[in-house]
């Protein structure tokens, strides 16, 4: 699968490659130490990073913490929750 | 903000163990029902607490036929997708939602993934999908998405297929079947025109708003699909 900017292509494809691996053979093995592709993942959101802002993508809303749920629909009682401290901005400006 | 959304749930069960699945969830692009999906990147990684906490930006062809011109540009649709998996749980959720063209339609997708008893994957997909757009908020209302819905069947062959080729020898049952599709509207009684009326006038006020409503709807369901990564 191709990467949004198109010089970062092989960075992407070394990084999934040590991703997959770290995964299924470390991750879900119980190791959690993910050091292992940290170097190759730098220089891959460098180059992603980069991309996005040429084309203009909206940082803003991809910097918030990671959700689980659209935040507004609370009362349906979605599965899972926002993780850590940062609650996510569901509703920024579109 | 319109805060009144059609959900739509559908439970789909693959015929692999979950460590098959998530494995395979990772490399499920491209796919041959995933033609609609132009780039995947990870933008974001980290193990919390034992847990796998992933970003990626997802973004999709925009096949906008000449009326969506008047929304937007043609450009790719850019999606997110939020996940935590949680290997001693074996749990693993997704969260997806359209960046952007919100006003439009957003449409928020939520995947848990857990283990059933049998030792296959279980996978409930619910959609929440709202607009302020008032046809389109109209439409989704009364009749939520069918197609969106009636594709349910369709959406889990592409990620079967990733799985049949990465995991040829862990197929635990005949197909993936999907079960149990449901879906809830906030408001279901809209009801369409029937063809009883005796007025000729109303009759044809009747048409016209049919027309306009067919509109809506159709036009509804296919940004909905363009907002949407099931494949």
């Amino acid at each position: 699968m191709n990467s949004i900017g198109d010089d970062c292509n092989e960075l992407k494809k070394q990084y999934d490659a040590c991703f997959n691996n770290w995964f299924s053979e470390r991750f879900l093995k119980g190791q959690t130490n993910d050091s292992v592709c940290a170097p190759i993942f730098k220089v891959y959101q460098e180059c992603v990073k980069r991309a996005m802002r040429e084309q203009k993508i909206e940082l803003r809303e991809i910097e918030t913490d990671y959700s689980t749920g659209p935040t507004e629909y609370d009362n349906n009682n979605i599965g899972g929750s926002s993780p850590g401290a940062g609650a996510s901005k569901q509703q920024g400006k579109s | 903000m319109v805060l009144t959304a059609s959900t739509c749930r559908t439970e789909t069960v693959f015929d692999y163990s979950w460590k098959h699945v998530v494995s395979a969830y990772w490399n499920r692009y491209p796919n041959p029902s995933s033609s609609h999906v132009l780039t995947e990147d990870t933008i974001r990684r980290e193990v919390r607490d034992g847990k796998l906490y992933s970003r990626r930006l997802l973004s999709k062809t925009n096949p906008v036929p000449k009326w969506g011109a008047r929304f937007y540009n043609n450009v790719p649709v850019k999606i997110v997708e939020d996940s935590v998996l949680d290997p001693v749980k074996k749990t693993f959720t997704t969260f997806t939602r359209n960046l952007g063209m919100k006003k439009i339609m957003k449409v928020d997708e939520i995947v848990v993934y857990s283990e059933q008893r049998d030792g296959r994957t279980l996978a409930v997909r619910r959609a929440f999908i709202s607009s302020q757009v008032f046809g389109f908020s109209r439409a989704i209302r009364a009749f939520g998405i069918e197609r969106f819905k009636l594709n349910g069947n369709k959406a889990s062959s592409g990620f079967n297929y990733v799985l049949r080729r990465m995991f040829p020898q862990h197929q635990l049952q005949a197909a993936a079947s999907t079960v149990n599709p449901q879906q809830n509207t906030a408001d279901v009684a809209l009801a369409t025109t029937t063809n009883h009326s005796s007025s000729s006038k109303s009759e044809s006020l009747k048409r016209t708003a049919k027309v306009g409503y067919e509109f809506c709807k159709s036009h509804a369901s296919k940004i909905a699909q363009l907002f949407s990564v099931r494949n």
